[in-house]
């Protein structure tokens, strides 16, 4: 079960080498987002795209806010 | 959309899935650095002043106004021992010599302003409703800035004649 994350903790997996995703449209991915952070859209998200991140790390995916 | 992108992500056979649920909204409102192209637009956080006229809740309200005034405050934001916005004194109609303290006849919960709003916005809100300053706080409340009228103009004027020479 995916584990929910505040932004302390957020920073923490960062440090230790997380791979950030931000889900929103591409449009809004390029207003702003994390620093750091790569774009898959949640309706692009499929086996194909998901094989450019490592499950070897974890993963942490983020949106606006609490949509 | 985040709880949903993360269920598909372990569905497809990653073990190690967080979703940070409060976004970036709470990243940019904590005053978090952001990359992209808003990146580029001041906000009220970068054109606030650190310095202001501080005081405590538990401050007599004659310390508190006279620090405030040798400052050329007309007020004193109130805040704790962890730098989070309480109340704000106005002490220009106070009795200052009576051993009142701050908490007593504060302001609380005075209005704030985040710091990844952009000044424009912030500005404009400051003129229409008469406001001299603005405080700047995290979604947390924590201190950030107290941005004045005049410093908000002069880089919401400054980041639209740049919008229009970049066009």
């Amino acid at each position: 079960m995916p584990e929910k994350i505040d932004r302390i903790q957020l920073q923490e997996l960062m440090e230790a080498g997380a791979q950030v995703v931000d889900v929103l449209p591409g449009e809004e991915y390029e207003d702003q987002h994390i620093p750091g952070a790569i774009s898959i859209p949640l309706k692009q998200l499929s086996p194909e795209t998901a094989r450019q991140l490592s499950k070897q790390r974890p993963v942490v995916l983020y949106c606006y806010d609490y949509q | 959309m985040s709880p949903r992108a993360a269920w598909r992500l372990e569905s497809l056979g990653f073990s190690r899935v967080y979703h940070y649920v409060a976004g970036v909204a709470d990243w940019a409102a904590a005053g978090m650095p952001v990359e992209g192209n808003l990146s580029s637009v001041t906000t009220a956080g970068a054109a606030a002043e650190k310095e202001t006229a501080m005081c405590r809740p538990d401050d007599p309200v004659g310390e508190a106004a006279a620090q405030a005034a040798s400052a050329g405050e007309d007020s004193c934001l109130v805040v704790n021992d962890h730098d989070i916005v309480l109340g704000r004194l106005y002490y220009k109609d106070l009795e200052l010599d009576s051993g009142v303290k701050v908490e007593d006849v504060m302001d609380p919960g005075p209005s704030t302003f985040r710091p990844n709003v952009p000044v424009l916005e912030i500005a404009e809100f400051m003129r229409q409703n008469d406001l001299e300053t603005a405080p700047i706080t995290t979604s947390e409340g924590k201190y950030v800035g107290m941005l004045r009228l005049p410093d908000a103009v002069q880089a919401a004027r400054r980041d639209v004649a740049g919008r229009g020479s970049g066009d």
